[in-house]
């Protein structure tokens, strides 16, 4: 079962004076104008919102339905924006595992990786005994989608009320705070070079390959901050 | 549309939940001390920031109206703002959208 303490105690961790739940509630208001302006219902817009929960994928889905793209092309186009997601759970489960909690905690938590919940629970987590760090992150990420649950209800709802401008101001808040985020928690050697050299290697490897771009600047940028972060330890 | 609007959620979601129960499944034999793990945190962090720039410079959607300058301006300003309200997220959060409403409106 979950533990209600810690449950609680995640889904209350965006309720913080610098809460994610801003920024996120206004991009999931963009989203839900966009579905709407798609053709989509409401039912369709939070069923979207709820099932695939990350910005860029339903973004991606968004331009590739617009230019009537097949689904297996969705399919791929939504896998490698979204393909961001392994490393980050690879970068939190192991934070999380307790031989005492079910395999299934794990499996069906996944879903909420995503990096408002991620960068939640990385600045948070060595405040929770390990034990009960799962049904804190279930905490976490169920807040999250509740909040996108309802930026997508307003947005979808209000869509006719959004100008050009509001929804530019809106589009540009999740960059400038994910940014905001990630300098916060630059605090050693790798993570501010993997930081920095993600920011330099994604637009320039974008020039070369636009399908690639994030993959291979992570993978090229955190490789190298790994090592030189290693190097200056040792 | 040439794909239908549910069909097209579905395979939205399983592409994306793909990588994340991949994450889960292979993170289960990774201790949080190990090299490895220090590596993909590493990822982590690189591919996030490389998806931001990304996001700001080459952008989809509504935000490739905005010219380049405006959009640098913009998250430049919010960095600023950042960092004189002692690492508030929330301050920078509400200006980035104001300025970028009233850049895109009046300058």
């Amino acid at each position: 079962m979950i533990s209600k303490k810690y449950y609680f105690q995640g889904y209350r961790s965006i309720l913080t004076y610098d809460s994610p739940a801003i920024a996120l509630t206004c991009c999931f208001i963009a989203i839900g104008a966009l579905f709407k302006n798609l053709g989509f219902n409401i039912q369709e817009s939070i069923f979207s919102t709820v099932l695939t929960y990350a910005l860029p994928g339903s973004l991606v889905m968004a331009e590739s339905m617009l230019i009537g793209a097949s689904l297996l092309n969705i399919f791929l186009a939504v896998w490698f924006v979204n393909a961001r997601l392994y490393p980050m759970a690879v970068s939190l489960f192991p934070l999380m595992m307790h031989k005492s909690q079910p395999k299934w905690k794990y499996y069906f938590s996944c879903h909420f990786i995503a990096v408002s919940a991620w960068l939640i629970m990385k600045s948070n987590y060595k405040k929770i005994p390990k034990e009960y760090r799962i049904d804190y992150w279930i905490g976490i990420g169920s807040a999250t989608v509740s909040v996108s649950v309802i930026g997508t209800f307003i947005g979808f709802s209000f869509s006719e009320y959004l100008n050009k401008d509001m929804m530019m101001g809106l589009a540009i808040l999740n960059p400038v705070y994910f940014l905001c985020m990630m300098v916060g928690a630059a605090k050693t050697i790798q993570i501010t070079l993997s930081v920095v050299l993600g920011l330099i290697l994604g637009p320039i490897i974008y020039l070369l390959s636009p399908e690639w771009s994030i993959l291979l600047a992570g993978i090229i940028g955190g490789t190298v901050a790994y090592l030189l972060g290693e190097y200056n330890v040792s | 549309m040439s794909a239908n609007i549910v069909y097209a959620i579905l395979v939205t979601s399983l592409a994306t939940f793909l990588s994340r129960f991949l994450g889960a499944i292979t993170s289960q034999g990774i201790k949080e001390t190990s090299k490895l793990f220090k590596w993909f945190n590493c990822l982590a962090y690189a591919t996030l920031a490389a998806l931001i720039a990304r996001t700001i410079i080459f952008p989809a959607g509504i935000l490739m109206d905005a010219s380049y300058s405006s959009r640098l301006s913009v998250v430049l300003l919010s960095v600023f703002v950042f960092f004189i309200s002692k690492k508030n997220f929330v301050y920078p959060t509400i200006f980035s959208a104001i300025c970028m409403a009233v850049i895109n409106n009046y300058i």
